[in-house]
């Protein structure tokens, strides 16, 4: 933990990216988490992934629950609004902020006690309304910030320093792909290079995009019996394909084998170059990942990669057929009908 | 026995199974009433069911034009329910009137020498209606028996013609159908009970411009006007007409001409905590947003509400109070979760209510709710119930000015960022306690904060320093002495004599009240009274108990809520009020207010005389 504010001068060789920022624009104020805590390095992911795709960091609007995840959009975009509501009820808020401006990137942090315990309800709605937003669940099998119970993920058998899991776990990945999420992923947060183009893609992608990302905690489920671990997941880690990030104005040129990679256009004209790395997975196929996210989890792998895509999703805004303007900045004007109205409303009431 | 004699003064009660569609041949009866003139007020008293379970419909003819109930007696019952023929008949008023399926004789039935036995062949009737099915047919007995108390209460055919046209209009084949079952039954009182019956509606011109609205339709409506454009929510007795309503008038008066897309977005929430929660998400992110629920509902917000409170987002909600606690009395009403919503949360916390008498004051209170809300940044709480909410009440028509603008409250713009106006998202810098907000993406690189339910200081950032604390509390303190000087202002209204009683009601009371001032003035009892409109409560509500040496305060619950409510928020000692309960589930009466004053002012009399 740091107390020391960050000097605000940047080094002159900062490289700006489209806009004219460069990463440190994209920055928070300094964690207060532990030191090799896995979320801050999920933060230090969603910088660059916003840094890379150039979004200007104040059009964003960052929302979280409670707990250690739930702390960290304090950490990035600096910028931008957050909103650190209620344990595991951070769905909604998200859900009601996005009825009301639709033209905002959100970004709902959350993480495995939030999402999988108290909010599962929650978590599971606003995957069912396809509310547009990138959801991450910073996924360490405990609760932190109350000193290491375990949560709702955590597989069955696991072990802290002194207790052992007799429950079985929750998956948020395989409920999200049966809820029909339109963007379903896993990663890890000690890999940098598969997590950054997860999210610029769950960031292109309309509708909801499910990010399980899981976060070691260094203070009190990284033991080697844990299955939430450095150690374990870099070692049972099955990533099923790589990520490219292509946004929608460069140049797509055909250099890959046939058979050995999935393009996937989504809404706003960006692409998603998927190599497969495992050459019978098809991440455009919700059943077929499904069932083979639960033979590996059987076989007591953690698959990790952009797990199902739906290249044209429709989100919330499609169902309810809402304006293109935010409603936020609707006046009087389209909002009151007027007393002329009401008169004509009258008579009918005789 | 004397039959009971009166024109435009008694009360019609339709006993019915609920399902069986006999809603809108009785809403007809009413609405007929009115069209000649003769103000009416109706109560639908049905079970928390859809189907088999007895229902009734109360319509109080009242020349005189008194709109609460009148009690638990009715001067005329149409009996179309075997499984409470007994209540019902047992409900009549000596002299009175009922009328029954006379198809079959009647057998073991409970009958009464004191009451006059209308017979009417019912089935029998609908059975000559050619080309009908027996479903059709069960409906059109609704209509029949309609045709025949028309008759039997001498009321203006053509009436009862033209709204039936205009509920089928563009239906020609129902329209015909409906006019020859009316018909049948209307000639067969024509025929066979003529005289019989001495209840009579005469035409009269007591009922003005008034309309004939529910209190949630209304509120759903002033929603629309007051420019509310996020509503979640989740179905619950006896709210969900709001949501419903809310509904229907978007889509009437909000859907672009041009691009056909919504100026509105309703969702229907897996649960009440949800709704709240987008709701607050919404408020936060600048839409006026709001959520109807009933008593269970408020139970499931709390921890929502303390966050709305303490991080200072605005949020509407509307709380269509029925019977509790727990799951209680759904479909009954109540006044009961006044003091549940005016400390709402954990901790410290304190919201505005507001108390709309009608459904007209609830169409205005719903549109100024979202002003509040917004001034205030904070809940704010429009108290209906399952009586206003459910029932259609006769009420001044609805009016909007034009001119008006919607208060947004104190929303700092990219403009006066840039103009060096200093921000703290929660400095009091205008000395009124309330401070300015910014909304997401105001300025690219000013204004931004962290939002959070968690202690903070005027700056937003994060503290857990006690001064800073007890700071900030302080100043929602003082944030709800401002809201005293903006909430609805309460309704005074002196006696003709001078006198040393008040009394203080509130809501759905208001009719009954008003009737039962007039009864007891009638008999020599002087009450002066303030109609309370909202918490918090200003100098006004002060000054009147000061003013009085006893103040009765009526209430429909059952530990005298809102009087506790003064008691704690403004230090007056608790011997000065007597509290005049009313809780059963069922619309408080006049009779029952004009009783339990006399009978406590005759003791007071008497405890003073010794």
């Amino acid at each position: 933990m740091t107390y020391i504010a960050k000097p605000k001068l940047h080094h002159p060789g900062l490289k700006p990216n489209k806009l004219g920022f460069t990463h440190r624009d994209y920055e928070g104020s300094i964690s207060t988490l532990c030191a090799g805590c896995g979320h801050d390095s999920i933060s230090a992911a969603l910088i660059q992934a916003c840094y890379e795709l150039s979004i200007e960091p104040y059009k964003v609007a960052k929302l979280s629950g409670i707990g250690c995840s739930s702390k960290t959009p304090d950490y990035f975009l600096g910028p931008a609004h957050g909103f650190n509501s209620v344990h595991g009820r951070m769905p909604s808020v998200l859900t009601g902020a996005n009825l009301a401006n639709r033209d905002l990137l959100y970004l709902g942090v959350s993480g495995d006690g939030d999402s999988a315990s108290i909010g599962l309800g929650q978590f599971a709605h606003c995957v069912r309304r396809g509310v547009n937003m990138v959801y991450i669940c910073e996924n360490n099998g405990v609760y932190g910030l109350t000193k290491g119970q375990f949560s709702a993920t955590a597989d069955k058998g696991s072990r802290s320093k002194t207790a052992v899991n007799n429950d079985s776990p929750i998956d948020l990945v395989s409920l999200a792909l049966v809820l029909g999420a339109t963007f379903v992923a896993r990663s890890f947060s000690g890999d940098k290079k598969q997590l950054v183009p997860i999210l610029k893609a769950a960031m292109a992608h309309k509708g909801s995009a499910i990010i399980d990302v899981v976060s070691p905690c260094v203070q009190f489920n990284n033991n080697p019996q844990s299955t939430k671990s450095y150690d374990f997941v870099r070692e049972h880690n099955e990533a099923v394909n790589r990520i490219d990030f292509i946004e929608s104005k460069a140049e797509i040129t055909a250099d890959y084998e046939p058979g050995t990679v999935t393009m996937v256009r989504q809404h706003d004209g960006s692409m998603l170059k998927l190599s497969k790395l495992h050459p019978d997975y098809d991440a455009t196929d919700r059943a077929k990942a499904m069932a083979y996210l639960q033979e590996r989890h059987a076989a007591g792998e953690v698959v990790t990669g952009v797990l199902f895509v739906e290249e044209q999703a429709d989100d919330l805004h499609d169902a309810l057929g809402t304006v293109a303007t935010p409603l936020n900045n609707l006046t009087e004007r389209e909002l009151c009908p007027g007393s002329a109205k009401l008169a004509d409303l009258n008579a009918d009431y005789r | 026995m004397q039959p009971i004699s009166a024109t435009n003064d008694f009360v019609v009660k339709f006993a019915n199974v609920n399902g069986s569609g006999s809603a809108s041949a009785n809403e007809l009866f009413a609405r007929s009433i009115l069209r000649m003139g003769v103000p009416v007020c109706s109560r639908n008293i049905f079970p928390s069911n859809i189907q088999g379970l007895p229902t009734w419909y109360e319509v109080r003819v009242s020349g005189e034009g008194w709109l609460g109930r009148r009690g638990e007696t009715a001067d005329f019952v149409v009996a179309m329910n075997p499984q409470t023929w007994n209540k019902d008949i047992d409900s009549i008023e000596p002299g009175g009137y009922l009328v029954f399926d006379s198809t079959k004789p009647l057998t073991t039935q409970k009958t009464r020498d004191d009451v006059h036995m209308l017979g009417v062949p019912l089935t029998r009737l609908s059975n000559t209606l050619e080309g009908t099915i027996p479903r059709e047919r069960q409906l059109l007995k609704n209509v029949i028996y309609l045709g025949a108390v028309a008759q039997l209460l001498s009321m203006h055919l053509e009436t009862v013609e033209s709204l039936i046209a205009e509920q089928f209009a563009g239906k020609d084949k129902l329209i015909k159908l409906n006019y020859t079952a009316m018909k049948l039954g209307y000639d067969y009182a024509a025929e066979h009970l003529a005289g019989k019956c001495q209840l009579k509606v005469t035409k009269d011109d007591k009922v003005g411009d008034r309309i004939f609205i529910q209190g949630n339709d209304a509120a759903g409506l002033g929603a629309v006007f007051g420019g509310a454009t996020v509503c979640a929510w989740y179905p619950i007795t006896p709210s969900t007409s709001l949501a419903e309503a809310f509904t229907a008038h978007c889509k009437k008066f909000r859907v672009d001409p041009v691009t056909k897309k919504n100026n509105f977005a309703i969702v229907q929430a897996e649960d009440e905590i949800a709704a709240i929660g987008m709701v607050i998400g919404a408020g936060w992110n600048g839409a006026r947003s709001f959520t109807a629920t009933s008593g269970p509902g408020i139970s499931l917000m709390q921890e929502f509400f303390g966050l709305a409170y303490f991080a200072e987002v605005p949020a509407v909600v509307f709380d269509i109070q029925r019977g509790g606690p727990s799951t209680g009395m759904p479909t009954r009403t109540q006044q009961s979760d006044i003091l549940l919503a005016a400390y709402a949360s954990h901790g410290d916390t304190k919201h505005p209510l507001l108390f709309p008498q009608d459904p007209g004051e609830a169409f205005e209170f719903a549109a100024q709710a979202f002003d509040l809300a917004e001034r205030l940044q904070t809940p704010v709480f429009v108290m209906l119930d399952l009586d206003i909410g459910m029932n259609d009440w006769l009420c001044k028509p609805l009016q909007w000015d034009d001119k008006r603008k919607y208060d947004r409250g104190k929303i700092m713009t990219a403009e006066m960022l840039d103009a060096g106006k200093l921000f703290g998202r929660y400095l009091d810098v205008d000395g009124d306690a309330i401070p300015y907000r910014t909304l997401p993406a105001t300025h690219p690189s000013k204004g931004a904060y962290f939002t959070r339910g968690s202690s903070r200081d005027r700056f937003a950032k994060y503290s857990e320093d006690g001064s800073v604390y007890v700071d900030n509390m302080q100043r929602l303190l003082r944030k709800f002495e401002t809201a005293k000087t903006i909430v609805p202002a309460p309704v005074r209204r002196d006696a003709k004599e001078k006198t040393k009683y008040g009394a203080i009601y509130f809501g759905s009371t208001s009719p009954a009240m008003d009737e039962a001032l007039a009864a007891l003035e009638k008999d020599g009892v002087h009450l002066n009274t303030l109609r309370v409109r909202a918490f918090p409560f200003n100098e006004e509500v002060v000054e009147f108990i000061n003013a009085h040496d006893q103040v009765f305060v009526v209430e429909q619950n059952r530990d005298a809520q809102l009087q506790k409510l003064i008691v704690n928020e403004c230090a007056i000692d608790p011997a000065r009020f007597i509290s005049i309960l009313h809780y059963d589930g069922t619309p408080i009466t006049a009779r029952f207010i004009t009783g339990a004053i006399a009978e406590r002012m005759k003791v007071t009399h008497k405890e003073a005389a010794e």
